[in-house]
């Protein structure tokens, strides 16, 4: 309390306020205005609906945003601003582009002793006659292994957004799925009996044949992937489940995981301490070759297959 | 070759392990993998540091073929350094968060938040250890959706939207970051951190791609660790995710991408280099504006985890600044800062939470009245975070900020704008986190709050004496450490 002034004087300065606020006790209503419960009002329905109709009409008005000068304006000002944005990146990159390496030159500085290696010992050191198979999964196999948990983190976030692990009761959701998921349109079911299989087979050819031509896990399971939720549309999550369950998925899922894992920490372990690892590259050209490659590759093409199926499986229904 | 030369391997591999393994496991038996992982990681990372100060730095060949054909990795005092500090952090902040997580997230998905907080781990010893851009990018993109993960594992309305808006701002940065790389890689012909710094020195011609790639990954590195005018994702990320994510968020996923920086500026664009470019003058600028902007914004704030998590902003301009002054110093000071601001962000987190649990859950200041009281370890905890961050003497944050001061004096023009905008920044400081500690210690009578169990009580009181204890010795100790970081900077170049 101050010397100087009296407390009345006192109650009427910043300092006084700010303690108060302070002390949380700031309430410049309390002791100043003179409060008592309204009178309660009484109204007849056809008032009520009355009134009812103006909040819904007033509310419409505020959140209606065309009605709001200023939010109008900042929406305009907004839309101007990140248009000359983009207009002003756009024209930075394509000046930069103007002073990069001319494409296609044999002077590029990209085309030195490591594509060089690359292109004219790949097959030699790796196996492979895929040379990006080779430089992928062999060279700088350690990038693809982050890669291929890429994708197992973004099943494990989807999962977590889209699983539903309410239990509903028994009944009520087989009937529900009964309605909503399981199809009847007999020109899919044919048409998928016969691409299916072909699919299907056709991934396996991909991937197994990764290291020998174009082609490898990313791409061959990505068309495995595509089969079995070609197949789940046409037959249905009962006659899916039949082979693949949720169990099945964490098992492959895990178990091609933790085969990448393993394998690549014994081989780079292996280089690094310039151990002898005993796997052969084999004859390059035949389809036990290549190493680590063959295995590596099965093992991301059932990561991303199933990866695949689980994101179609989890946005269509919350689960297997 | 040593052996030790291998644990840089051995924690990747281990974290990715641990990570597949924990989908199969059940909630009790993935936390023990995840505390039993976080452990042997530090203690690795602890070694590879003892290592280093003895024998100097060392690469890593990943496979059978040298570096630039196939993946490096590389250890150094530092990089074992930050390895442990940042296990240290997150098996604290793990355990103090551990009794909110099971309140807030369904029970079926705590094994999941298990395997995203190892990935995580992972990521962040992938960053530090990287010697190879691609790789360090492969990995900042585990970090970007395992972060987006820890964000909205608690389900409401307000963690959706803050991972949404993390994401998408996340994924600029990770856009950017990768444009930045490709033209590197256009202009030099590697993506070795080594190769390229060579390369660079010896160049002539492409400036103009070099200075527009270094603006492309230094911003994108700026968006995700939320420098000033790219905080908007910021505070609903920190302020609405259960607690153990937020303290990993703000203490180590930004650092992480602060360290991913420093180590970029050092080892793929040489520092002198960087310094002749203007784009070390702008995160300057931008350092300060955080400083005040980011204060401003935490006065405003009414509850009390946006405010938190509104300092960060503050904070990490500090250590923009720092990166921003261009010299030795300068860049110490801000590494330091990491350290400090990681140490003492988490704790905060820490005990903000144990306050709100005794103010009936809620995180409004009139409510948090005398909460003090009630929780007496979270009130203690809460003073001590407040007054390190404040920069009051024998705290960590009083350490950095000297460091920030001794940094600054004699740099002609960037002298006077830096000191004054640290102490106008200390004042705002004082002003939001005092008005808190002054609140909870603010006496009431009512007493009707529900009691906590003394079993958590024990690990939760651990839990934050081990923190004050972290901060504490920062503060004290500091000598030794910077000279581990001068040192390991060093190495860098």
């Amino acid at each position: 309390m101050s010397r100087l002034k009296s407390s009345e004087e006192y109650s009427r300065t910043k300092a006084f306020k700010f303690f108060r606020w302070l002390g949380g006790s700031k309430d410049p209503y309390i002791d100043t205005v003179e409060s008592r419960h309204p009178e309660e009002e009484k109204y007849t329905d056809e008032e009520l609906e009355k009134i009812d109709e103006e909040k819904r009409l007033s509310r419409e008005k505020a959140y209606d945003l065309g009605q709001n000068k200023y939010l109008r304006a900042f929406e305009c000002a907004y839309k101007i601003l990140a248009a000359l944005f983009c207009v002003f990146f756009a024209f930075v990159l394509i000046y930069n582009v103007s002073y990069l390496p001319p494409s296609g030159a044999a002077e590029r500085p990209v085309n030195n002793e490591v594509s060089e290696r690359y292109i004219e010992k790949g097959l030699e050191e790796t196996g492979a006659v895929n040379i990006v198979a080779g430089m992928i999964l062999d060279y700088r196999a350690f990038d693809t292994l982050g890669e291929s948990h890429v994708l197992f983190t973004a099943t494990i976030t989807v999962l977590i957004l889209m699983r539903l692990d309410k239990k509903k009761d028994e009944k009520g959701d087989k009937a529900d799925r009964a309605s909503r998921y399981e199809p009847y349109d007999v020109i899919l079911q044919v048409a998928a009996a016969v691409l299916v299989p072909v699919i299907m087979i056709f991934g396996i050819y991909v991937i197994l044949n990764g290291h020998i031509s174009p082609g490898g896990g990313f791409s061959g399971g990505a068309i495995i992937g595509a089969g079995l939720i070609l197949y789940l549309n046409a037959f249905g999550f009962e006659k899916t489940e039949r082979f693949f369950t949720e169990k099945l998925y964490k098992r492959v899922t895990f178990g091609s995981l933790a085969f990448y894992a393993l394998a690549k920490c014994y081989s780079f372990f292996c280089g690094a301490n310039h151990l002898e690892s005993g796997i052969s590259t084999g004859t390059p050209g035949a389809i036990i070759s290549a190493g680590l490659i063959l295995p590596l590759n099965i093992a991301v093409g059932l990561v991303v297959a199933c990866t695949m199926y689980a994101f179609y499986a989890h946005f269509r229904k919350g689960g297997f | 070759m040593d052996f030790v030369k291998n644990f840089p391997l051995f924690m990747i591999v281990l974290c990715l392990l641990s990570s597949s393994t924990s989908t199969l496991l059940k909630k009790e038996w993935a936390r023990i993998v995840n505390t039993a992982l976080i452990v042997i990681v530090g203690v690795m990372s602890y070694m590879v540091m003892v290592y280093c100060q003895a024998n100097g730095s060392f690469t890593y060949m990943m496979g059978h073929f040298p570096a630039p054909w196939g993946n490096e990795v590389r250890g150094g005092v530092l990089e074992g350094f930050m390895g442990a500090f940042f296990c240290v952090i997150m098996l604290l902040s793990m355990l103090g968060g551990h009794k909110k997580l099971f309140d807030e997230v369904e029970e079926t998905k705590h094994n999941l938040y298990y395997v995203l907080v190892d990935l995580l781990l992972c990521s962040l010893i992938a960053l530090v250890y990287t010697n190879d851009l691609f790789t360090a990018y492969v990995f900042i993109e585990i970090n970007t959706i395992s972060a987006c993960g820890l964000i909205m594992i608690r389900q409401n309305g307000r963690t959706i939207e803050a991972a949404v808006r993390y994401m998408v701002m996340s994924l600029l940065g990770s856009g950017l970051i990768l444009m930045g790389i490709c033209m590197i890689y256009d202009i030099t012909g590697h993506l070795l951190m080594s190769n390229i710094k060579e390369y660079i020195e010896g160049m002539n011609g492409y400036s103009v791609p070099l200075l527009v790639s270094i603006a492309l990954m230094s911003v994108g590195l700026a968006i995700k660790s939320a420098l000033f005018p790219f905080h908007a994702w910021l505070p609903d990320a920190y302020g609405y995710s259960t607690v153990s994510s937020a303290a990993i968020l703000s203490s180590l996923v930004s650092k992480g991408y602060i360290f991913l920086l420093i180590k970029i500026i050092y080892r793929v664009i040489g520092f002198d280099v960087y310094k002749g470019t203007h784009i070390i003058d702008v995160l300057f600028i931008f350092g300060l504006m955080g400083m005040i902007f980011g204060s401003v914004s935490a006065i405003r704030e009414n509850d009390v985890r946006r405010m938190i998590a509104y300092s960060s902003v503050a904070q990490i301009g500090y250590i923009y600044m720092g990166i921003g002054m261009g010299t030795e110093l300068g860049m110490s000071a801000s590494v330091f800062h990491i350290l400090s601001h990681g140490a003492t962000k988490s704790l905060l987190f820490i005990a903000a939470i144990g306050l709100t649990e005794v103010s009936g859950g809620s995180r409004h200041f009139e409510e948090l009245t005398g909460a003090g009281y009630r929780n007496k370890w979270s009130g203690i905890a809460f003073t001590v975070g407040s007054l390190s961050m404040v920069g009051i003497p024998l705290f960590s944050g009083f350490i950095s900020k000297l460091l920030f001061a001794q940094a600054a004096v004699g740099l002609s023009g960037r002298m006077l704008p830096a000191l004054i905008v640290l102490g106008i920044s200390t004042i705002l400081n004082a002003i939001y986190f005092l008005k808190t500690v002054i609140r909870i210690y603010t006496p009431v009578e009512e007493t009707e709050f529900f009691e906590l169990h003394s079993k958590q009580i024990k690990r939760y009181a651990t839990v934050l004496a081990a923190f004050m204890l972290l901060n504490v010795f920062l503060g004290v100790m500091s000598e030794p450490i910077t000279s581990l970081i001068t040192a390991g900077l060093e190495m860098f170049s």
